[in-house]
């Protein structure tokens, strides 16, 4: 067994669990915080997509045990309260899901992708950036407008803090 | 997943220390084959050490022409380097198509070339650019360090520290990748240094990647596109899968030789 302990959306937690156990399944059986999905389990479809010290990655891809130590974020730690975060609001009102299952994974790859790109998104760059997440609903459309709206909303309130 | 345990090391000898007691273990560096294929239950570890904590693993560095590569550093960050991107572009560019950003994040240069998936982009580059791959033992030539499918001159003990070549003149690795999984069907990194042009291909050999040898001898006369029209790649040497018969991997790389050159 492995004593774990990392940072989840701000909050310091600790748990025991097998050393075998996947960081997705920490946070979801663990912490009961299930936002994280698991789609595909062979680290194709990017649901389970959280960040882990800033990055993000397929928390169906990585241990439990090689996540300890690290600061996490998960889809649960967006919003501030009741207020949405800008990519959330974004797939709100550009109806960027449908069933929804591939939601949390794209919005935490959208909040990345924003975070390492800043305003220079394109559509071209959104659609290769989306390369590791899966979506069978939507075609990816209204994604993509979701994220550009995201960007350019973040974008332009980061002109304006300047 | 079968049970494993879990071991983090904060250096290398200690890392060659939990590898010396584990019954049966496994470096585990970004983990993005690895963990994969663990839950697969194809890979069953009694151990894992995990090396992303070890900081001689860490960096890279360009100096006098040579590049040098740790072997924990992630594909987004050789694609994000500035070092990288002046002193190699091609690899840069390489690095930043291997799987998707997330994977990106986690997966390592040493992984890949340690794992040697027949279908992996960095071990063409590795072949074309002469590189030397350094362990904790010894330096290895990348000439001989690619032994075969998932297969490399790495003893069990040995664990792959960094990697460094020479500064090509110019380079590049044009690949065609697999339409559903992305990997490459075929994938080609020319390089030219001097007089000397190196071709590695990846994806579509029937034992992993090779130096195409015909196509170096003709681009070494006339680095040009239209110096491989005489040049026939031999479908015998190919995989042939549900994905592309021999044939068609064959007419593969001839086509991204020829694209990889038009672009270096």
């Amino acid at each position: 067994m492995a004593s774990i302990s990392m940072t989840v959306n701000g909050r310091t937690v600790s748990g025991e669990a097998e050393d075998r156990t996947l960081l997705v399944e920490f946070l979801r059986s663990n912490l009961a915080l299930t936002g994280t999905h698991v789609g595909c389990d062979t680290s194709q479809c990017g649901a389970c997509v959280v960040h882990v010290d800033g990055k993000a990655v397929k928390s169906c891809t990585m241990l439990a045990a090689q996540a300890s130590g690290s600061s996490v974020t998960t889809i649960e730690g967006l919003a501030n309260g009741d207020v949405l975060h800008p990519v959330q609001k974004a797939f709100h009102e550009n109806h960027g899901l449908q069933c929804g299952f591939c939601t949390p994974g794209m919005i935490m790859a959208a909040v990345d992708m924003i975070e390492r790109h800043g305003g220079d998104l394109d559509e071209a760059t959104v659609r290769s950036e989306l390369e590791g997440n899966i979506c069978r609903c939507t075609g990816y459309h209204n994604i993509v407008k979701s994220i550009l709206a995201a960007a350019a909303e973040i974008g332009g309130a980061r002109q304006a803090a300047e | 997943m079968y049970a494993t345990n879990y071991h983090r090391a904060s250096s290398l000898s200690e890392a060659e220390q939990m590898l010396a007691a584990a019954e049966e273990g496994k470096l585990l560096s970004g983990g993005q084959t690895l963990i994969p294929t663990m839950k697969q239950r194809l890979a069953a570890p009694t151990d894992v050490v995990d090396l992303r904590h070890v900081a001689e693993l860490k960096g890279i560095s360009v100096s006098g022409g040579v590049v040098k590569i740790g072997a924990g550093t992630t594909h987004a960050e050789v694609a994000g380097s500035a070092d990288i991107q002046s002193a190699c572009p091609a690899l840069a560019g390489l690095a930043s198509h291997i799987g998707d950003p997330h994977v990106r994040h986690m997966g390592t240069i040493g992984g890949s070339i340690a794992n040697n998936d027949p279908a992996a982009d960095y071990p063409s580059a590795m072949l074309a650019l002469n590189a030397t791959i350094h362990t904790n033992k010894r330096e290895i030539a990348a000439d001989d360090f690619f032994v075969g499918m998932f297969e490399t001159a790495l003893g069990d003990d040995e664990i792959v520290t960094a990697v460094s070549f020479e500064a090509p003149d110019s380079a590049a690795y044009q690949k065609f990748p697999n339409p559903a999984s992305r990997y490459a069907m075929a994938g080609v990194f020319v390089a030219k240094k001097g007089g000397t042009v190196r071709v590695g291909v990846t994806g579509a050999g029937s034992d992993g990647v090779y130096r195409a040898s015909d196509m170096e001898q003709a681009l070494s006369g006339s680095f040009s596109p239209d110096a491989l029209d005489g040049v026939s790649v031999d479908p015998g040497g190919m995989l042939s899968d549900i994905h592309g018969t021999a044939e068609y991997r064959a007419h593969l790389v001839k086509v991204m030789a020829k694209r990889a050159v038009a672009a270096a």
